[in-house]
Protein backbone atom coordinates (compact mmCIF):
# COMPACT_ATOMS: atom_id res chain seq x y z
CA UNK A 1 0.00 0.00 0.00
CA UNK A 2 1.32 3.38 -0.96
CA UNK A 3 1.61 6.23 1.44
CA UNK A 4 2.12 9.41 -0.55
CA UNK A 5 0.58 12.64 0.68
CA UNK A 6 -2.36 13.64 -1.49
CA UNK A 7 -4.14 16.92 -0.97
CA UNK A 8 -7.43 15.24 -0.13
CA UNK A 9 -6.78 13.06 2.87
CA UNK A 10 -9.79 12.86 5.15
CA UNK A 11 -10.15 10.30 7.92
CA UNK A 12 -12.65 8.46 5.72
CA UNK A 13 -9.95 8.06 3.11
CA UNK A 14 -7.58 6.60 5.66
CA UNK A 15 -10.21 4.52 7.45
CA UNK A 16 -9.26 1.16 5.91
CA UNK A 17 -5.60 1.71 6.72
CA UNK A 18 -6.41 2.73 10.29
CA UNK A 19 -8.50 -0.41 10.70
CA UNK A 20 -5.70 -2.53 9.27
CA UNK A 21 -3.10 -1.00 11.57
CA UNK A 22 -5.35 -1.60 14.56
CA UNK A 23 -5.32 -5.27 13.64
CA UNK A 24 -1.72 -5.67 12.58
CA UNK A 25 0.12 -2.74 14.13
CA UNK A 26 0.82 -4.30 17.51
CA UNK A 27 2.91 -7.09 16.09
CA UNK A 28 6.73 -6.88 16.00
CA UNK A 29 8.34 -5.79 12.73
CA UNK A 30 9.01 -9.04 10.81
CA UNK A 31 5.47 -10.24 11.48
CA UNK A 32 3.74 -6.97 10.75
CA UNK A 33 4.32 -7.21 7.03
CA UNK A 34 2.91 -10.72 6.96
CA UNK A 35 -0.08 -9.71 9.06
CA UNK A 36 -0.78 -6.72 6.84
CA UNK A 37 -0.69 -8.90 3.75
CA UNK A 38 -2.96 -11.46 5.37
CA UNK A 39 -5.41 -8.72 6.35
CA UNK A 40 -5.41 -7.46 2.76
CA UNK A 41 -6.04 -10.98 1.46
CA UNK A 42 -8.81 -11.61 3.98
CA UNK A 43 -10.50 -8.30 3.15
CA UNK A 44 -10.30 -9.04 -0.58
CA UNK A 45 -11.77 -12.51 -0.10
CA UNK A 46 -14.52 -11.26 2.19
CA UNK A 47 -15.43 -8.25 0.05
CA UNK A 48 -15.50 -10.11 -3.25
CA UNK A 49 -17.12 -13.18 -1.68
CA UNK A 50 -19.95 -10.99 -0.43
CA UNK A 51 -20.07 -9.12 -3.71
CA UNK A 52 -20.35 -12.49 -5.48
CA UNK A 53 -23.30 -13.49 -3.31
CA UNK A 54 -25.08 -10.18 -3.81
CA UNK A 55 -24.27 -10.11 -7.53
CA UNK A 56 -25.94 -13.47 -8.13
CA UNK A 57 -29.01 -12.07 -6.41
CA UNK A 58 -28.80 -8.77 -8.31
CA UNK A 59 -28.40 -10.65 -11.57
CA UNK A 60 -31.46 -12.80 -10.94
CA UNK A 61 -33.47 -9.82 -9.77
CA UNK A 62 -32.47 -7.59 -12.69
CA UNK A 63 -32.98 -10.37 -15.22
CA UNK A 64 -36.36 -11.00 -13.66
CA UNK A 65 -37.35 -7.36 -13.89
CA UNK A 66 -36.21 -7.15 -17.51
CA UNK A 67 -38.18 -10.30 -18.33
CA UNK A 68 -41.22 -8.98 -16.47
CA UNK A 69 -41.19 -11.37 -13.52
CA UNK A 70 -40.32 -10.72 -9.86
CA UNK A 71 -37.20 -12.91 -9.53
CA UNK A 72 -36.33 -14.66 -6.25
CA UNK A 73 -38.44 -13.11 -3.48
CA UNK A 74 -39.07 -15.80 -0.88
CA UNK A 75 -35.96 -16.15 1.30
CA UNK A 76 -35.45 -13.23 3.63
CA UNK A 77 -36.76 -9.73 3.03
CA UNK A 78 -37.64 -9.54 -0.66
CA UNK A 79 -35.25 -12.39 -1.43
CA UNK A 80 -32.11 -10.82 0.02
CA UNK A 81 -31.04 -14.07 1.72
CA UNK A 82 -31.46 -16.15 -1.45
CA UNK A 83 -27.70 -16.44 -2.20
CA UNK A 84 -27.04 -17.81 1.28
CA UNK A 85 -29.83 -20.35 0.93
CA UNK A 86 -28.30 -21.32 -2.41
CA UNK A 87 -24.89 -21.63 -0.77
CA UNK A 88 -26.25 -24.01 1.86
CA UNK A 89 -28.02 -25.99 -0.84
CA UNK A 90 -24.82 -26.28 -2.88
CA UNK A 91 -22.77 -27.31 0.14
CA UNK A 92 -25.13 -30.07 1.15
CA UNK A 93 -25.56 -31.54 -2.32
CA UNK A 94 -23.88 -34.79 -3.24
CA UNK A 95 -20.60 -34.43 -5.09
CA UNK A 96 -20.86 -36.76 -8.07
CA UNK A 97 -17.79 -37.77 -10.06
CA UNK A 98 -18.48 -39.86 -13.19
CA UNK A 99 -16.90 -43.31 -13.06
CA UNK A 100 -14.86 -42.84 -16.23
CA UNK A 101 -13.80 -39.29 -15.40
CA UNK A 102 -10.21 -38.23 -14.94
CA UNK A 103 -10.61 -37.87 -11.19
CA UNK A 104 -7.55 -35.73 -10.56
CA UNK A 105 -8.31 -33.17 -13.28
CA UNK A 106 -12.00 -33.27 -12.40
CA UNK A 107 -11.08 -32.14 -8.91
CA UNK A 108 -8.33 -29.73 -9.92
CA UNK A 109 -10.33 -27.77 -12.49
CA UNK A 110 -12.67 -25.80 -10.18
CA UNK A 111 -9.89 -25.25 -7.65
CA UNK A 112 -7.51 -23.93 -10.30
CA UNK A 113 -10.22 -21.75 -11.81
CA UNK A 114 -11.14 -20.02 -8.54
CA UNK A 115 -7.54 -19.56 -7.40
CA UNK A 116 -6.45 -18.16 -10.77
CA UNK A 117 -9.34 -15.72 -10.91
CA UNK A 118 -8.58 -14.61 -7.36
CA UNK A 119 -4.94 -13.94 -8.25
CA UNK A 120 -5.87 -11.22 -10.70
CA UNK A 121 -7.75 -9.27 -8.03
CA UNK A 122 -4.49 -8.52 -6.24
CA UNK A 123 -3.07 -5.77 -8.46
CA UNK A 124 -6.13 -3.58 -8.92
CA UNK A 125 -5.89 -0.22 -7.11
CA UNK A 126 -9.16 -0.07 -5.19
CA UNK A 127 -8.50 3.34 -3.72
CA UNK A 128 -5.90 6.03 -3.26
CA UNK A 129 -4.29 3.97 -0.53
CA UNK A 130 -5.92 0.61 -1.11
CA UNK A 131 -3.57 -1.33 -3.30
CA UNK A 132 -2.94 -4.89 -2.15
CA UNK A 133 0.05 -5.44 -4.42
CA UNK A 134 1.91 -2.65 -6.25
CA UNK A 135 3.83 -4.37 -9.04
CA UNK A 136 5.98 -2.61 -11.60
CA UNK A 137 4.46 -4.77 -14.33
CA UNK A 138 1.07 -5.16 -12.69
CA UNK A 139 -0.94 -4.96 -15.90
CA UNK A 140 1.08 -7.83 -17.33
CA UNK A 141 0.60 -9.80 -14.10
CA UNK A 142 -3.14 -9.26 -14.33
CA UNK A 143 -3.41 -10.68 -17.81
CA UNK A 144 -0.98 -13.51 -17.06
CA UNK A 145 -3.15 -14.55 -14.14
CA UNK A 146 -6.45 -14.27 -15.95
CA UNK A 147 -5.30 -15.86 -19.22
CA UNK A 148 -4.60 -19.17 -17.55
CA UNK A 149 -8.15 -19.51 -16.30
CA UNK A 150 -9.39 -20.86 -19.61
CA UNK A 151 -6.98 -23.73 -19.09
CA UNK A 152 -9.07 -24.70 -16.08
CA UNK A 153 -12.24 -24.57 -18.19
CA UNK A 154 -10.55 -26.92 -20.62
CA UNK A 155 -9.54 -29.25 -17.76
CA UNK A 156 -13.14 -29.30 -16.55
CA UNK A 157 -14.46 -30.05 -20.01
CA UNK A 158 -11.95 -32.75 -20.73
CA UNK A 159 -11.96 -34.48 -17.36
CA UNK A 160 -15.67 -35.28 -17.45
CA UNK A 161 -15.31 -37.67 -20.43
CA UNK A 162 -18.49 -36.33 -21.88
CA UNK A 163 -19.08 -35.20 -25.45
CA UNK A 164 -20.88 -32.03 -24.45
CA UNK A 165 -18.18 -31.11 -21.98
CA UNK A 166 -15.46 -31.70 -24.53
CA UNK A 167 -17.25 -29.57 -27.11
CA UNK A 168 -17.42 -26.86 -24.48
CA UNK A 169 -13.70 -27.24 -23.84
CA UNK A 170 -12.95 -26.84 -27.55
CA UNK A 171 -15.20 -23.81 -27.77
CA UNK A 172 -13.59 -22.30 -24.70
CA UNK A 173 -10.12 -22.72 -26.19
CA UNK A 174 -11.13 -21.24 -29.54
CA UNK A 175 -12.81 -18.35 -27.81
CA UNK A 176 -9.86 -17.59 -25.59
CA UNK A 177 -7.32 -17.71 -28.40
CA UNK A 178 -9.50 -15.35 -30.41
CA UNK A 179 -10.35 -12.80 -27.75
CA UNK A 180 -7.05 -12.69 -25.90
CA UNK A 181 -5.61 -10.72 -28.80
CA UNK A 182 -8.13 -7.82 -28.93
CA UNK A 183 -8.16 -7.70 -25.12
CA UNK A 184 -4.40 -7.20 -24.95
CA UNK A 185 -4.29 -4.94 -28.00
CA UNK A 186 -6.91 -2.64 -26.48
CA UNK A 187 -4.74 -2.24 -23.39
CA UNK A 188 -1.56 -1.41 -25.29
CA UNK A 189 -2.63 2.22 -26.12
CA UNK A 190 -3.20 2.89 -22.41
CA UNK A 191 0.27 1.60 -21.60
CA UNK A 192 1.69 3.65 -24.48
CA UNK A 193 0.06 6.90 -23.35
CA UNK A 194 0.59 6.43 -19.62
CA UNK A 195 4.10 5.11 -20.22
CA UNK A 196 3.90 2.53 -17.47
CA UNK A 197 2.64 -0.97 -16.68
CA UNK A 198 2.00 -0.11 -13.03
CA UNK A 199 -1.77 0.13 -12.39
CA UNK A 200 -1.43 2.83 -9.73
CA UNK A 201 0.55 5.06 -12.12
CA UNK A 202 -2.02 4.50 -14.86
CA UNK A 203 -4.65 5.81 -12.44
CA UNK A 204 -2.42 8.77 -11.57
CA UNK A 205 -2.03 9.52 -15.28
CA UNK A 206 -5.80 10.07 -15.48
CA UNK A 207 -5.94 12.56 -12.62
CA UNK A 208 -7.01 16.17 -13.03
CA UNK A 209 -10.01 17.94 -14.49
CA UNK A 210 -10.60 20.51 -17.20
CA UNK A 211 -12.50 23.41 -15.61
CA UNK A 212 -13.30 21.13 -12.69
CA UNK A 213 -15.96 19.04 -14.38
CA UNK A 214 -14.30 17.18 -17.26
CA UNK A 215 -12.10 14.40 -15.87
CA UNK A 216 -8.99 13.36 -17.79
CA UNK A 217 -10.09 9.76 -17.99
CA UNK A 218 -8.87 7.73 -20.90
CA UNK A 219 -12.39 6.81 -21.93
CA UNK A 220 -13.06 10.48 -22.76
CA UNK A 221 -10.48 10.50 -25.56
CA UNK A 222 -11.14 9.02 -29.02
CA UNK A 223 -8.61 6.20 -28.67
CA UNK A 224 -9.67 5.57 -25.09
CA UNK A 225 -13.31 5.24 -26.02
CA UNK A 226 -12.53 2.79 -28.80
CA UNK A 227 -10.16 0.89 -26.52
CA UNK A 228 -12.75 0.76 -23.75
CA UNK A 229 -15.41 -0.60 -26.11
CA UNK A 230 -13.04 -3.27 -27.48
CA UNK A 231 -11.87 -4.13 -23.98
CA UNK A 232 -15.40 -4.59 -22.69
CA UNK A 233 -16.46 -6.78 -25.62
CA UNK A 234 -13.36 -8.92 -25.22
CA UNK A 235 -13.86 -9.00 -21.45
CA UNK A 236 -17.38 -10.32 -21.95
CA UNK A 237 -15.93 -13.07 -24.12
CA UNK A 238 -13.07 -13.81 -21.71
CA UNK A 239 -15.39 -14.27 -18.77
CA UNK A 240 -17.71 -16.52 -20.82
CA UNK A 241 -20.60 -14.17 -20.23
CA UNK A 242 -23.61 -13.85 -22.47
CA UNK A 243 -23.67 -13.22 -25.44
CA UNK A 244 -20.37 -15.12 -25.58
CA UNK A 245 -21.40 -17.96 -23.28
CA UNK A 246 -20.92 -20.58 -25.98
CA UNK A 247 -18.78 -22.85 -23.79
CA UNK A 248 -21.65 -23.35 -21.37
CA UNK A 249 -24.62 -22.74 -23.67
CA UNK A 250 -27.39 -24.32 -21.56
CA UNK A 251 -29.76 -24.77 -24.45
CA UNK A 252 -27.41 -26.56 -26.83
CA UNK A 253 -24.59 -28.04 -24.75
CA UNK A 254 -26.51 -28.71 -21.52
CA UNK A 255 -24.19 -26.27 -19.73
CA UNK A 256 -21.02 -27.59 -21.42
CA UNK A 257 -18.10 -28.04 -19.09
CA UNK A 258 -20.43 -27.85 -16.09
CA UNK A 259 -22.39 -30.93 -17.19
CA UNK A 260 -20.52 -33.39 -14.99
CA UNK A 261 -20.23 -31.14 -11.96
CA UNK A 262 -22.55 -30.99 -9.02
CA UNK A 263 -22.67 -29.57 -5.55
CA UNK A 264 -20.05 -27.16 -4.39
CA UNK A 265 -17.71 -27.72 -7.32
CA UNK A 266 -20.51 -26.43 -9.53
CA UNK A 267 -20.83 -23.38 -7.28
CA UNK A 268 -17.08 -22.81 -7.51
CA UNK A 269 -17.37 -22.38 -11.27
CA UNK A 270 -19.93 -19.67 -10.79
CA UNK A 271 -17.82 -18.05 -8.12
CA UNK A 272 -14.88 -18.00 -10.51
CA UNK A 273 -17.01 -16.52 -13.28
CA UNK A 274 -18.13 -13.66 -11.05
CA UNK A 275 -14.61 -13.10 -9.71
CA UNK A 276 -13.29 -12.93 -13.26
CA UNK A 277 -16.07 -10.51 -14.17
CA UNK A 278 -15.22 -8.32 -11.18
CA UNK A 279 -11.50 -8.46 -11.95
CA UNK A 280 -11.94 -7.54 -15.61
CA UNK A 281 -14.38 -4.75 -14.73
CA UNK A 282 -11.98 -3.52 -12.09
CA UNK A 283 -9.18 -3.48 -14.65
CA UNK A 284 -11.44 -1.63 -17.11
CA UNK A 285 -12.16 0.97 -14.42
CA UNK A 286 -8.44 1.28 -13.71
CA UNK A 287 -7.35 1.53 -17.33
CA UNK A 288 -10.10 3.63 -18.86
CA UNK A 289 -12.48 5.06 -16.25
CA UNK A 290 -9.92 6.84 -14.10
CA UNK A 291 -9.69 4.18 -11.39
CA UNK A 292 -10.57 5.65 -8.01
CA UNK A 293 -10.63 9.26 -9.25
CA UNK A 294 -13.75 11.32 -8.65
CA UNK A 295 -15.66 12.44 -11.76
CA UNK A 296 -15.77 16.09 -10.61
CA UNK A 297 -13.19 18.03 -8.66
CA UNK A 298 -15.90 19.14 -6.24
CA UNK A 299 -16.74 15.54 -5.35
CA UNK A 300 -13.30 14.62 -4.05
CA UNK A 301 -14.52 14.57 -0.47
CA UNK A 302 -16.13 11.20 -1.20
CA UNK A 303 -13.50 8.56 -0.41
CA UNK A 304 -11.70 7.17 -3.43
CA UNK A 305 -12.65 3.54 -2.78
CA UNK A 306 -16.32 4.55 -2.92
CA UNK A 307 -15.80 5.94 -6.42
CA UNK A 308 -14.09 2.75 -7.44
CA UNK A 309 -16.96 0.69 -6.05
CA UNK A 310 -19.55 2.83 -7.85
CA UNK A 311 -17.78 2.50 -11.19
CA UNK A 312 -17.28 -1.23 -10.68
CA UNK A 313 -20.95 -1.76 -9.87
CA UNK A 314 -22.06 0.25 -12.89
CA UNK A 315 -19.91 -1.92 -15.16
CA UNK A 316 -21.17 -5.12 -13.52
CA UNK A 317 -24.77 -3.99 -13.97
CA UNK A 318 -23.89 -3.34 -17.60
CA UNK A 319 -22.73 -6.97 -17.88
CA UNK A 320 -26.08 -8.13 -16.46
CA UNK A 321 -28.04 -5.82 -18.72
CA UNK A 322 -26.19 -7.15 -21.77
CA UNK A 323 -26.95 -10.71 -20.68
CA UNK A 324 -30.64 -9.90 -20.61
CA UNK A 325 -30.58 -8.12 -23.95
CA UNK A 326 -28.40 -9.94 -26.48
CA UNK A 327 -28.91 -13.46 -27.84
CA UNK A 328 -26.00 -15.88 -27.91
CA UNK A 329 -23.65 -15.73 -30.92
CA UNK A 330 -22.96 -18.66 -33.19
CA UNK A 331 -19.39 -19.97 -33.09
CA UNK A 332 -18.60 -18.66 -36.59
CA UNK A 333 -20.02 -15.25 -35.72
CA UNK A 334 -17.91 -15.26 -32.58
CA UNK A 335 -14.75 -15.98 -34.55
CA UNK A 336 -15.57 -13.44 -37.25
CA UNK A 337 -16.27 -10.74 -34.69
CA UNK A 338 -12.89 -11.30 -33.07
CA UNK A 339 -10.61 -11.74 -36.06
CA UNK A 340 -12.23 -9.58 -38.72
CA UNK A 341 -13.61 -6.79 -36.57
CA UNK A 342 -12.07 -6.38 -33.14
CA UNK A 343 -8.46 -7.18 -34.01
CA UNK A 344 -8.25 -4.75 -36.98
CA UNK A 345 -10.01 -2.04 -34.96
CA UNK A 346 -7.63 -2.60 -32.05
CA UNK A 347 -4.63 -2.35 -34.37
CA UNK A 348 -5.96 0.88 -35.89
CA UNK A 349 -6.57 2.12 -32.36
CA UNK A 350 -2.83 1.76 -31.75
CA UNK A 351 -2.28 4.23 -34.59
CA UNK A 352 -4.92 6.56 -33.14
CA UNK A 353 -3.19 6.48 -29.77
CA UNK A 354 0.18 7.13 -31.40
CA UNK A 355 -1.29 10.12 -33.26
CA UNK A 356 -2.87 11.37 -30.02
CA UNK A 357 0.45 11.07 -28.23
CA UNK A 358 2.42 12.83 -30.98
CA UNK A 359 -0.13 15.64 -31.37
CA UNK A 360 -0.25 16.37 -27.64
CA UNK A 361 1.73 19.56 -28.13
CA UNK A 362 -0.55 21.10 -30.73
CA UNK A 363 -1.69 24.66 -30.10
CA UNK A 364 -5.12 25.45 -28.66
CA UNK A 365 -6.46 26.46 -32.06
CA UNK A 366 -5.45 23.14 -33.60
CA UNK A 367 -7.24 21.12 -30.93
CA UNK A 368 -10.51 20.75 -32.90
CA UNK A 369 -8.45 19.41 -35.81
CA UNK A 370 -6.69 16.97 -33.47
CA UNK A 371 -9.99 15.74 -32.06
CA UNK A 372 -11.55 15.55 -35.50
CA UNK A 373 -8.68 13.53 -36.96
CA UNK A 374 -8.58 11.16 -33.99
CA UNK A 375 -12.35 10.69 -34.04
CA UNK A 376 -12.21 10.02 -37.77
CA UNK A 377 -9.45 7.44 -37.17
CA UNK A 378 -11.82 5.68 -34.77
CA UNK A 379 -15.14 6.07 -36.53
CA UNK A 380 -14.28 5.61 -40.22
CA UNK A 381 -12.67 2.13 -39.87
CA UNK A 382 -15.51 1.11 -37.54
CA UNK A 383 -18.14 2.01 -40.12
CA UNK A 384 -16.17 0.66 -43.09
CA UNK A 385 -15.25 -2.71 -41.53
CA UNK A 386 -18.73 -3.06 -40.07
CA UNK A 387 -20.33 -2.36 -43.46
CA UNK A 388 -17.94 -4.79 -45.13
CA UNK A 389 -18.74 -7.56 -42.68
CA UNK A 390 -22.48 -7.14 -42.89
CA UNK A 391 -22.50 -6.78 -46.70
CA UNK A 392 -24.80 -9.33 -48.31
CA UNK A 393 -26.61 -9.93 -45.04
CA UNK A 394 -29.86 -8.26 -45.95
CA UNK A 395 -32.79 -7.84 -43.65
CA UNK A 396 -33.88 -11.20 -42.32
CA UNK A 397 -36.85 -12.82 -44.00
CA UNK A 398 -39.01 -15.20 -42.02
CA UNK A 399 -39.94 -17.94 -44.44
CA UNK A 400 -41.85 -20.18 -42.08
CA UNK A 401 -43.15 -17.82 -39.47
CA UNK A 402 -46.25 -15.76 -40.02
CA UNK A 403 -45.49 -12.18 -41.04
CA UNK B 1 22.40 -23.73 -2.30
CA UNK B 2 19.16 -21.86 -2.15
CA UNK B 3 16.24 -24.03 -1.02
CA UNK B 4 13.69 -22.12 -3.15
CA UNK B 5 15.79 -22.65 -6.23
CA UNK B 6 16.05 -26.38 -5.52
CA UNK B 7 12.30 -26.75 -5.02
CA UNK B 8 11.39 -24.72 -8.12
CA UNK B 9 13.98 -26.48 -10.25
CA UNK B 10 12.82 -29.90 -9.09
CA UNK B 11 9.18 -29.08 -9.82
CA UNK B 12 10.07 -27.75 -13.28
CA UNK B 13 12.32 -30.65 -14.28
CA UNK B 14 10.21 -33.42 -12.76
CA UNK B 15 6.96 -32.18 -14.30
CA UNK B 16 8.68 -31.72 -17.65
CA UNK B 17 10.19 -35.22 -17.54
CA UNK B 18 6.88 -36.77 -16.44
CA UNK B 19 5.14 -34.94 -19.27
CA UNK B 20 7.51 -36.60 -21.73
CA UNK B 21 7.00 -40.08 -20.32
CA UNK B 22 3.20 -40.05 -19.98
CA UNK B 23 1.14 -41.80 -22.63
CA UNK B 24 -1.95 -39.68 -22.02
CA UNK B 25 -1.23 -36.69 -24.18
CA UNK B 26 -3.64 -34.23 -22.52
CA UNK B 27 -2.11 -34.92 -19.14
CA UNK B 28 1.31 -34.42 -20.73
CA UNK B 29 0.29 -30.97 -21.94
CA UNK B 30 -1.09 -30.00 -18.55
CA UNK B 31 2.10 -31.17 -16.84
CA UNK B 32 4.08 -29.19 -19.39
CA UNK B 33 2.06 -26.15 -18.33
CA UNK B 34 3.13 -26.83 -14.74
CA UNK B 35 6.71 -26.93 -15.96
CA UNK B 36 6.27 -23.59 -17.77
CA UNK B 37 4.84 -22.03 -14.63
CA UNK B 38 7.84 -23.44 -12.79
CA UNK B 39 10.09 -21.55 -15.19
CA UNK B 40 8.03 -18.42 -14.60
CA UNK B 41 8.49 -18.91 -10.86
CA UNK B 42 12.24 -19.28 -11.40
CA UNK B 43 12.26 -15.94 -13.23
CA UNK B 44 10.31 -14.41 -10.36
CA UNK B 45 12.77 -15.88 -7.87
CA UNK B 46 15.62 -14.35 -9.86
CA UNK B 47 13.96 -10.93 -9.69
CA UNK B 48 12.99 -10.81 -13.37
CA UNK B 49 9.38 -9.80 -12.76
CA UNK B 50 8.61 -8.84 -16.33
CA UNK B 51 10.06 -12.02 -17.82
CA UNK B 52 8.14 -14.11 -15.29
CA UNK B 53 4.77 -12.58 -16.11
CA UNK B 54 5.49 -12.64 -19.82
CA UNK B 55 6.38 -16.33 -19.51
CA UNK B 56 3.15 -17.06 -17.61
CA UNK B 57 1.07 -15.04 -20.06
CA UNK B 58 2.59 -16.39 -23.26
CA UNK B 59 3.20 -20.01 -22.26
CA UNK B 60 0.56 -20.59 -19.60
CA UNK B 61 -2.10 -18.54 -21.33
CA UNK B 62 -1.50 -18.77 -25.06
CA UNK B 63 0.90 -21.56 -26.06
CA UNK B 64 -0.86 -24.10 -23.84
CA UNK B 65 -4.16 -23.24 -25.53
CA UNK B 66 -2.67 -23.70 -28.98
CA UNK B 67 -1.08 -27.03 -28.03
CA UNK B 68 -4.31 -28.34 -26.48
CA UNK B 69 -6.29 -27.17 -29.48
CA UNK B 70 -3.91 -28.95 -31.83
CA UNK B 71 -4.11 -32.12 -29.74
CA UNK B 72 -7.89 -32.13 -29.71
CA UNK B 73 -8.20 -31.34 -33.40
CA UNK B 74 -5.85 -34.15 -34.45
CA UNK B 75 -7.35 -36.94 -32.30
CA UNK B 76 -9.72 -39.24 -34.10
CA UNK B 77 -11.45 -40.27 -30.90
CA UNK B 78 -11.60 -37.12 -28.84
CA UNK B 79 -12.09 -38.83 -25.53
CA UNK B 80 -9.17 -41.19 -26.00
CA UNK B 81 -5.99 -39.17 -25.71
CA UNK B 82 -3.44 -41.95 -25.29
CA UNK B 83 -0.58 -42.32 -27.74
CA UNK B 84 1.26 -45.60 -28.43
CA UNK B 85 4.94 -45.75 -27.47
CA UNK B 86 7.13 -44.56 -30.36
CA UNK B 87 8.94 -47.07 -32.59
CA UNK B 88 12.70 -47.49 -31.88
CA UNK B 89 13.75 -45.65 -35.04
CA UNK B 90 11.80 -42.55 -34.08
CA UNK B 91 13.07 -42.76 -30.53
CA UNK B 92 16.65 -42.81 -31.82
CA UNK B 93 16.00 -39.85 -34.13
CA UNK B 94 14.43 -37.91 -31.28
CA UNK B 95 17.39 -38.71 -29.03
CA UNK B 96 19.89 -37.53 -31.66
CA UNK B 97 17.98 -34.33 -32.47
CA UNK B 98 17.27 -33.55 -28.83
CA UNK B 99 20.84 -34.37 -27.85
CA UNK B 100 22.18 -32.07 -30.56
CA UNK B 101 20.01 -29.17 -29.41
CA UNK B 102 20.88 -29.80 -25.77
CA UNK B 103 24.57 -29.98 -26.71
CA UNK B 104 24.45 -26.67 -28.58
CA UNK B 105 22.65 -24.96 -25.73
CA UNK B 106 24.99 -26.43 -23.11
CA UNK B 107 28.06 -25.45 -25.14
CA UNK B 108 26.72 -21.91 -25.54
CA UNK B 109 25.98 -21.60 -21.84
CA UNK B 110 29.41 -22.92 -20.88
CA UNK B 111 31.32 -20.79 -23.37
CA UNK B 112 29.48 -17.56 -22.64
CA UNK B 113 31.30 -15.51 -20.03
CA UNK B 114 28.72 -14.48 -17.44
CA UNK B 115 29.35 -11.57 -15.17
CA UNK B 116 28.87 -12.95 -11.69
CA UNK B 117 26.00 -11.11 -10.09
CA UNK B 118 26.43 -9.66 -6.65
CA UNK B 119 24.18 -10.83 -3.84
CA UNK B 120 21.69 -8.09 -4.67
CA UNK B 121 19.54 -8.98 -7.68
CA UNK B 122 19.57 -6.08 -10.12
CA UNK B 123 16.12 -4.53 -10.35
CA UNK B 124 15.24 -3.34 -13.81
CA UNK B 125 12.12 -1.23 -14.15
CA UNK B 126 9.85 -2.18 -17.03
CA UNK B 127 10.31 1.23 -18.58
CA UNK B 128 14.08 0.77 -18.87
CA UNK B 129 13.59 -2.76 -20.13
CA UNK B 130 11.38 -1.37 -22.88
CA UNK B 131 13.88 1.27 -23.92
CA UNK B 132 16.65 -1.33 -23.94
CA UNK B 133 14.61 -3.73 -26.07
CA UNK B 134 13.56 -1.03 -28.50
CA UNK B 135 16.98 0.63 -28.63
CA UNK B 136 20.29 -1.25 -28.34
CA UNK B 137 18.72 -4.74 -28.45
CA UNK B 138 16.37 -4.02 -31.35
CA UNK B 139 18.39 -6.11 -33.82
CA UNK B 140 18.30 -9.18 -31.56
CA UNK B 141 14.57 -8.72 -31.05
CA UNK B 142 13.97 -8.53 -34.80
CA UNK B 143 16.16 -11.57 -35.47
CA UNK B 144 14.23 -13.57 -32.89
CA UNK B 145 10.96 -12.42 -34.42
CA UNK B 146 12.03 -13.37 -37.95
CA UNK B 147 13.26 -16.76 -36.70
CA UNK B 148 9.94 -17.47 -35.01
CA UNK B 149 8.00 -16.39 -38.10
CA UNK B 150 10.13 -18.71 -40.23
CA UNK B 151 9.46 -21.55 -37.79
CA UNK B 152 5.74 -20.81 -37.93
CA UNK B 153 5.76 -20.82 -41.74
CA UNK B 154 7.70 -24.09 -41.69
CA UNK B 155 5.12 -25.62 -39.38
CA UNK B 156 2.32 -24.50 -41.70
CA UNK B 157 4.15 -26.00 -44.70
CA UNK B 158 4.68 -29.30 -42.90
CA UNK B 159 1.09 -29.41 -41.70
CA UNK B 160 -0.40 -28.51 -45.08
CA UNK B 161 1.98 -30.68 -47.12
CA UNK B 162 0.06 -33.97 -47.17
CA UNK B 163 -2.82 -33.42 -49.54
CA UNK B 164 -3.54 -37.07 -50.38
CA UNK B 165 -4.46 -37.93 -46.79
CA UNK B 166 -7.53 -40.00 -46.05
CA UNK B 167 -10.77 -38.31 -44.95
CA UNK B 168 -10.49 -35.75 -47.75
CA UNK B 169 -9.39 -32.15 -47.71
CA UNK B 170 -10.95 -29.97 -45.04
Amino acid sequence: MRADAPEIDSWLERLPLIARDLLAGRLPEPWRWLAQSLVAIAVLLAAFGLLFALLTLAERKVLGRIQNRPGPNRVGWGGILQPFADGIKMLTKEDIVPRSADRLLHFLAPVALVSLSLLSLAVIPYGRRLLPLDLDSGVLYFFAASASSELAVFMAGWAGRNKYSLLAAMRALAQLISYELPLLLSVVPVVMIAGTLRPSEIVEAQSGWTIGILPHWHVLTPWGFAGFAIFMVAALAESNRSPFDLPEAESELIAGHLTEYSGFKYALFFMAEYFAMCALSGMAVTLFLGGWQAPFAALQFVPSYAWFAIKLLVLLLGFIWIRATLPRLRIDQLMRLAWKFLVPLALINLLTAAFWHLSAGWAMGAQPLRWGLALALVAVPFVLIGRGLSAGLGPRTYRYAAQ
Amino acid sequence: MNITLVILGTVTVVSGATALSLRNIVRSVLLLVVSWFGIAALFLWAGAEFAAFAQALVYGGAVSMVVLFAVLLTRRNHLDATVPPPPPGRLLGALIAGGAVAGIIAATVIRTPFELANDEAPSLPVRRLGTLLMGPQLAALLVAGVLLTAALLGAVVIAAGRKDDKEGAP
